[in-house]
């Protein structure tokens, strides 16, 4: 049984494929087996919402008169790039007010420019022959902007290490609150639903893929920053990867603040909820068995955060079946587990996307480049001159 | 007899007053303290379970309110903002009681009964959706 591309998309045209999201696709293998499974379905949608901190978006203000090549820029007093051309800035996620601090930071203004609220522009530049003017102060909204688009450089992870803290005292990360003596776990991954877990070898997900991304449509513009295939064995043998990102772009103006929202993280700063819906055509057998794995067959490893070093201890795998049950075992002791993305909106997200195939809305693109299948993620060395 | 979840607030001249010994011995209300936060000189803030006859508690909260003693007794509805609310779970990871958890459906939910307002939650949740409204 083998499917291409082209003939799954003929298929949602005519009305007549069969979309399931992951959850009711593991289900389906569960009842019937992956083999019979791989005959039925024709699409499987995956999805994931949770804080992706290497997100931002690229602005155009269009010129004023006269006109300005800003060099230094705040939206409502947060610092955006000014090293682009005269009138272009990228507003990173994570940076924080100057005025607000860590309460509001770029990701709580993309939020607000998504909700049409108006937001205060300054810059200020050293004037030029062409670009005059020295100083702008004004408001505008997500309407008065050329081009509006989120440019995430690393988004979606395909697993994510979970956390807990050995420490005696609580520490505040960008894996949450982690509790002293190993009180709590946190996790982020959305586990069977994750949609590049679940295509581990990246058959289906390349440059130039179809995505939801924030309540818009988006693309999967190139493979991610840290993005590395990483293979192991977990315990009982199953094969565990985790490292393969995706950098994806989209337009602002179709987004919707449901599945795009800004996050703060207690003494460690701002972040950005985004939400990655991806369908993959099940292409043959062989891309079923993975998309069929279940919580209870992906594994993570849980790291010690309270040891503030590039190489952290860890505390071995946990399947996401575990770590979804509440509670987890080491060393003897029950420690109670929480994700910190959310699954009802990944729920919402894979539901959405699947309809939208249904209803012939949304049709799937083959890769037009392959993401790097080798690449070793390097550390960054201390060096002198 | 009735239990109720009460956050006292006292002010710098009654901190040194033994207002919970008050409760117990005077209104016959059995107490059990689930978090204190005290600054000398300045203010305090205990929070504590009171159980007793409906009229003793009410005589005893009336007793703190005369000397000054601020009493708020928790609402037992209102904790987390639902728009802002995005079910992701953060706070689950900090409540220890287990008054915030996940339902099988992957929605927040909020046991009142099991809260003890440390207000752990409140720094935990990345969408400040949560604020110390939880009284009445």
């Amino acid at each position: 049984m083998h499917r291409t591309f082209d003939e799954v998309n003929e298929k949602i045209k005519s009305g007549e494929a069969v979309v399931m999201t992951a959850e009711e696709f593991i289900a389906l293998t569960k009842e019937k087996g992956v083999k019979a499974a791989t005959v039925e379905v024709d699409v499987v949608t995956c999805a994931t919402f949770g804080p992706m901190c290497s997100s931002g978006a690229f602005l155009n203000f269009g010129h004023s008169d006269p006109p300005m090549r800003m060099a230094e820029i705040w939206l409502n007093d947060v610092q955006a790039y000014g090293g682009l051309a005269a009138v272009d800035t990228y507003i990173g996620a994570t940076q924080p007010s100057e005025t607000q601090g860590m309460e509001y930071g770029g990701a709580h203004v993309i939020q607000d420019l998504i909700d049409g609220k108006k937001v205060r522009l300054r810059a200020r530049s050293y004037g030029t022959a062409c670009y005059p003017r020295r100083e702008i102060d004004t408001y505008i909204t997500l309407d008065d902007l050329n081009q509006a688009y989120l440019y995430n450089p690393r988004n979606a992870y395909q697993n994510y290490a979970a956390a807990t803290n050995s420490t005696d005292t609580p520490i505040y990360t960008y894996m949450g609150i982690l509790l002293p003596k190993m009180s709590n776990v946190t996790y982020s991954t959305s586990g069977e639903l994750s949609p590049l877990l679940k295509d581990p070898d990246l058959r289906t997900i390349g440059v130039g893929t179809r995505i939801f991304l924030g309540g818009a449509i988006g693309y999967v513009a190139w493979e991610g920053t840290q993005c590395t295939l990483n293979r192991a064995e977990a315990d009982d043998g199953v094969e565990w990867r985790a490292g393969a990102t995706i950098a994806v772009v989209g337009n602002l103006r179709e987004m919707n603040t449901r599945y795009i929202r800004a996050a703060v993280y207690e003494k460690y700063g701002i972040s950005m909820f985004v939400g990655i819906g991806m369908a993959m055509p099940v292409l043959d057998e062989e891309l079923a068995k993975q998309l069929a794995k279940g919580n209870d067959r992906l594994y993570t490893k849980v790291f010690d955060y309270g040891v503030p070093s590039r190489s952290r201890p860890d505390f071995g795998w946990f399947n996401y079946a575990q770590l979804r049950s509440g509670s987890i075992e080491i060393n003897g002791n029950r420690i109670p587990t929480a994700p910190l993305s959310s699954l009802k909106i990944a729920r919402e997200i894979a539901e959405k996307l699947r309809d939208m195939i249904i209803k012939g809305e949304f049709l799937l693109t083959e890769p037009v480049a392959k993401l790097p299948m080798e690449g070793k993620f390097k550390p960054l060395e201390i060096r002198g001159d | 007899m009735k239990t109720i979840k009460v956050a006292l607030f006292f002010p710098r001249e009654r901190i040194e007053d033994p207002v919970i010994y008050t409760l117990s011995k005077n209104y016959d209300l059995m107490f059990s303290i689930l978090q204190a936060e005290i600054y000398p000189g300045e203010s305090g803030r205990t929070i504590i379970a009171l159980t007793g006859t409906e009229e003793n508690i009410e005589k005893g909260l009336e007793y703190c309110r005369s000397i000054g003693v601020e009493a708020r007794i928790f609402d037992k509805s209102i904790i987390h903002n639902d728009d802002l609310c995005v079910d992701c779970g953060a706070c689950t990871a900090v409540c220890i009681p287990g008054a915030l958890y996940l339902d099988e459906k992957g929605s927040l939910k909020f046991d009142p009964e099991k809260c003890h307002a440390c207000g752990h939650c409140v720094k935990a949740c990345p969408m400040r959706a949560i604020d110390l409204n939880v009284f009445i």
